[in-house]
């Protein structure tokens, strides 16, 4: 993983930037005009810091403290929350989000809304990318809700449809869309309620396994390269080529899972019948040795397989 | 994919080299295509950074926009293109040929050959079709008036990328995909999309395995990325210092300094197509060594007739292609891809002994020894009695056919097979079939040689077909239904221009 292109992240700041300047004003009137949005006129918190402080505890605690205000009010005035700072409990932790913008509404809901950078172009967008979009604004609407359920506000003064603003066409012009979390938010609420906890995770961990590079005092690690690969070995890795586009332990974990049909893909490991080593799975094929008997089945058919493959291809079965 | 495809993955791993899944090439290669690999900046829609293209190997052509963000320099961008691939297509509008009438169609003319532009992966055609999106609209004339052969480029563009779209259909195509298609390699189709890496496993270099070569084509530096997407640390160490300097130069008015940091653009751009350059012609020398499928010329016949009528369109001051397709024309174009699709797949597995094993592994055919015919059979139970020849195969090849399916062998694609009776392998016995024939015999009593199978002859039975699949009915686009918004506007005025709106639409 080599990063971020800098022309990337510039266009997307600068993006964002533009959409935010004057207190919004663009983002208002994307809001009323594109989306038929009752507000009138919106006043303009910015939680990037707090009196100068940026410490997470304190932009959330203000954060909670101003929703808080926001949804008992019951005032007709839109406001929008710029870098709110929300937290989540993931796996019993608390893991901190920090959506680009809240707005709230004359209809007496927040509104998430998230600025994205990739295009519009002629109502279509990259499926892929919309669809991460989507999923991140769906843990935003959950953590507000979680936020304001503390404080006994209902769910519903969170809106399930988010605010999600890109530029049109080939243009800088903003254009927004409402897009319905509903169904990522059962996905999500569903594995978040199935993450077990961190404790009960670090517990079948050998002890004394650490991951420490016991750096000196100019910040060289001191620990051998071997001694860190071999503790981080230690953990299972579930590898999948799609890691590869995410996560810098990628290449780590694909080396670990050379020889596995995993690593070549789930769709190669379910036509291979979900038999976990290429090995075996030519062992298979080849017809040596008596199958287990739940692989009776895939046997056969690696067998049927590489007959047809020597036939067509000439050679000796 | 399929088992088969899987295994052939699994072999590759155990092997360290790529293995084949197709024993044919199933597209066609022009025998001048025109290379054409594009570099985009990062984080914008469709801003051209660089381009390498041209019909010759040793003869690349770069184009380079110093500016990325400069309105101006992406359309000098897009006119430089234009000078290379439209003359290169209009190339191949003035030879044609005559097809003879028969029955009521009328004699007609389509080009006697099509142009081909490859381009290293999807990501790459995708881009050319955001280019053709971003011109096909712009005016000659008038405010923000661009060159005349930039809209000509827009319209091809996007017809040839929406060609793309086809299965079976060559005037674009990715070489991945075009690899992939006739190779299988030992890492994931994640991976198969790095040309550099793909090559490596189908063609390492001497002393070197496939997941060698695949694991040193990861590196940024030696291989850097096909594009259109660009190495970010190439984009962070290299490329935003020498646009900077580039930058700094213009607005000093120092017309050498200028010169030097153009030159100096040049070569880093440079550096980084060179190897996909290489790694294109590379791909597709490997695919001309295969020789071509049986369906292969009549694929490229229906892209030189589609070439045909879309120079006819331009010809004829027709509009440019619509931002989206009505709501009748997209069920009509789904429709077609649909048919296009399978007769393609029925086509490929019809050519290619390999592919047709993918569908013998899932029963949707079988093939054998044939060990009985009865080539001067009648069925007398009509009026007339009908030639109707009788052959038994025996297979090893899971049989799913049931009595009474109507079956294709490729060998004789005109005449139906019909099953007659099955008997499953047991007891380390194969299956044998009884097959009825009927058609393509001729019209005398006993079938003549050579139209029926003889004894000891490898056959082989497919529940499918490439035959004729008349178009499912849609409404004229004026009947369109309330439902799907109603008859569409036309375009005014006739002939086409595009709205002020679209030809000096902000490209930013």
């Amino acid at each position: 993983m080599a990063g971020q292109s800098q022309f990337a992240i510039t266009r997307g700041n600068a993006f964002e930037a533009q959409v935010k300047a004057n207190g919004c004003a663009e983002l208002l009137t994307l809001l009323r005009e594109h989306l038929s949005l009752p507000i009138r006129e919106a006043s303009y918190d910015n939680l990037d810091e707090v009196g100068g402080n940026t410490s997470r505890e304190v932009r959330h605690a203000r954060t909670r403290r101003l929703l808080a205000r926001a949804a008992q009010s019951g005032d007709d005035a839109g406001t929008l929350f710029d870098h709110p700072l929300l937290c989540l409990r993931v796996g019993g932790r608390p893991a901190y989000l920090e959506p680009d913008l809240i707005a709230f509404q004359l209809s007496g809901r927040f509104h998430v809304t998230e600025i994205k950078s990739f295009s519009v172009i002629d109502g279509q967008a990259d499926g892929d990318k919309v669809a991460a979009a989507v999923i991140q604004s769906a843990v935003y609407v959950l953590a507000m809700r979680d936020l304001l359920a503390e404080m006994g506000i209902g769910p519903e003064s969170v809106a399930d449809q988010v605010v999600l603003v890109c530029p049109e066409n080939f243009s800088n012009r903003p254009s927004a869309a409402l897009l319905d979390v509903r169904k990522q938010m059962t996905v999500l609420r569903r594995q978040l309620s199935r993450l077990r906890r961190i404790d009960s995770l670090v517990d079948v961990l050998p002890p004394g396994l650490t991951f420490d590079l016991e750096l000196d005092r100019a910040g060289v690690p001191r620990r051998l390269p071997a001694a860190v690969a071999g503790a981080v070995r230690s953990v299972d890795a579930r590898y999948a080529p799609e890691c590869l586009a995410n996560c810098e332990m990628c290449f780590f974990c694909r080396d670990e899972a050379a020889g596995t049909t995993s690593a070549l893909g789930r769709a190669t490991r379910d036509d291979l019948g979900g038999i976990e080593h290429v090995a075996t799975v030519l062992h298979l094929a080849r017809g040596a040795g008596q199958p287990a008997d739940d692989q009776a089945e895939v046997a056969q058919l690696l067998r049927t397989a590489a007959r047809l493959r020597a036939e067509c291809l000439g050679e000796a079965v | 994919m399929s088992t088969l495809v899987s295994l052939a993955r699994a072999q590759a791993v155990d092997v360290g080299r790529a293995q084949p899944v197709a024993t044919v090439r199933h597209v066609h290669l022009s025998g001048r295509p025109m290379m054409f690999v594009p570099l985009a900046l990062a984080g914008e829609a469709c801003a051209p950074l660089a381009a390498m293209v041209g019909d010759h190997p040793r003869a690349p052509q770069l184009l380079v926009v110093t500016q990325p963000r400069n309105r101006t320099q992406r359309f000098g961008f897009a006119a430089e293109l234009a000078d290379i691939v439209v003359p290169y297509i209009e190339g191949y509008l003035g030879d044609v040929e005559i097809l003879p009438g028969s029955g009521r169609r009328e004699p007609r003319t389509r080009c006697a050959d099509a142009p081909q532009i490859l381009m290293p992966n999807r990501a790459g055609v995708s881009f050319a079709r955001l280019l053709g999106r971003s011109t096909r609209f712009r005016r000659a004339e008038g405010d923000y008036a661009v060159p005349a052969t930039v809209p000509v480029l827009g319209r091809w563009l996007t017809f040839l990328a929406e060609r793309a779209e086809y299965p079976g259909s060559c005037l674009m195509l990715a070489a991945t995909d075009m690899l992939t298609m006739h190779w299988a390699t030992g890492q994931s189709p994640v991976e198969d999309l790095n040309l550099a890496a793909l090559l490596g496993w189908i063609d390492p270099p001497d002393g070197r395995t496939g997941p060698e070569a695949a694991l040193a084509a990861e590196d940024p530096v030696r291989w850097p990325p096909a594009g259109p997407a660009t190495d970010p640390t190439f984009d962070n160490e290299v490329l935003a210092r020498l646009i900077a300097a580039g930058n700094q130069a213009a607005a000093s008015g120092d017309d050498r300094a200028e010169r030097r940091a153009r030159v100096a653009l040049e070569q880093a751009l440079a550096s980084q197509l060179a190897p996909t350059w290489r790694l294109l012609w590379r791909a597709a020398d490997l695919l001309r060594g295969l020789p071509p499928g049986g369906h292969v010329a009549a694929r490229w016949d229906a892209d030189k007739d589609a070439v045909t009528w879309h120079a006819g369109q331009l010809r004829d001051g027709g509009p440019p292609q619509p931002r989206r397709d009505s709501a009748v024309t997209a069920a009509r174009r789904l429709a077609r891809l649909e048919r296009v699709q399978a007769a393609c797949a029925a086509q490929r597995a019809f050519d290619d002994p390999l592919v047709m094993a993918e569908h013998r592994l899932t029963g949707e055919a079988f093939a054998g020894e044939v060990v009985a015919v009865e080539p001067g059979r009648l069925d007398t139970s009509g009026r007339r009695a009908k030639l109707r020849p009788r052959v038994t195969v025996r297979t090893w090849d899971p049989v799913l056919v049931d009595e009474g399916a109507a079956l294709i062998s490729p060998a004789r694609p005109r005449q139906d097979a019909r099953v007659v009776s099955v008997a499953n392998a047991a007891d380390g016995q194969p299956a044998q079939v009884v097959l009825e024939l009927a058609g393509g015999m001729g019209h005398g009593r006993t079938a003549p040689a050579g139209t029926i199978p003889e004894v000891g002859d490898f056959d082989c039975y497919a529940t499918f077909s490439d035959g004729y699949q008349p178009p499912p009915a849609f409404p004229e686009l004026e009947q369109t239904p309330w439902t799907h918004g109603g008859p569409p506007v036309p375009y005014q005025p006739v002939p086409y221009q595009p709205t002020d709106e679209e030809a000096q639409e902000e490209w930013s």
